[in-house]
């Protein structure tokens, strides 16, 4: 059998649509037998926090502050469009009208699918989050050599 | 996506057992079939339901 096609990701973004779109990359590749790493840093682990609202998350009052503004999935703004937070609305609302997956349902696609969900350590450091603040679907804390090795002879996309 | 919908129907399932799915034409019907062959899973039949609607049965 010929070598696992891989495919990893570097989620930067916390904007909606280009969630949307890592997500959507991801679980498409993993559905027609991909090994898919996802690389979450940033602005981009409001998508895997645990608590998806908006929550004083952090290690000190200013990075609780920062955990507050950046919320969680259900509070991620689109990068367009997002007239203060009713855009998101509006597109989960076109979205389930269309009968295309939400934002939502795409991450439980992705966690059915066993992708590899990982946390940048740096990032985490900076924003005063803990492996505790993720979803248990979160398989480990990285840096940037381990995600390097880990996407080594795949395809490498950064949203 | 309706391809990643199906892939976890079928992962619940036991070998054996049938999977039927309702696809409209175009991209998800070229797709479903295609990736499922590919991936070892039995395609059984495609039949035309209404419209543009088909049914895809697979058996895993």
């Amino acid at each position: 059998m010929a070598e696992q096609k891989k495919l990893s990701i570097i989620a930067f973004s916390g904007d909606f649509d280009k969630l949307t779109a890592v997500f959507t990359l991801g679980t498409g590749a993993a559905a027609v037998g991909y090994e898919v790493n996802i690389f979450f840093t940033f602005w981009g682990l409001d998508a895997i926090k645990q608590k998806q609202g908006r929550a004083f998350i952090g290690s000190n009052w200013l990075t609780k502050v920062f955990g507050f503004m950046m919320g969680g999935l259900s509070a991620t703004p689109t990068s367009r469009f997002n007239f203060f937070g009713a855009g998101p609305r509006i597109f989960r609302y076109l979205m389930r009208k269309n009968n295309v997956a939400t934002l939502e349902e795409l991450v439980e696609a992705a966690k059915a699918l066993g992708i590899n969900l990982y946390a940048c350590e740096m990032a985490m450091h900076v924003l005063g989050l803990r492996k505790e603040d993720f979803i248990p679907e979160v398989k480990d804390v990285l840096g940037v050599a381990s995600f390097l090795q880990l996407s080594e002879g795949g395809q490498t996309l950064f949203i | 996506m309706t391809f990643v919908k199906t892939k976890i129907e079928l992962s619940r399932l036991q070998p054996g057992d049938t999977l039927e799915v309702l696809l409209s034409e175009g991209e998800p019907l070229d797709n479903v079939p295609r990736n499922a062959r590919e991936q070892g899973y039995n395609v059984l039949s495609v039949e035309h339901v209404e419209g543009t609607t088909h049914k895809v049965t697979i058996r895993k």
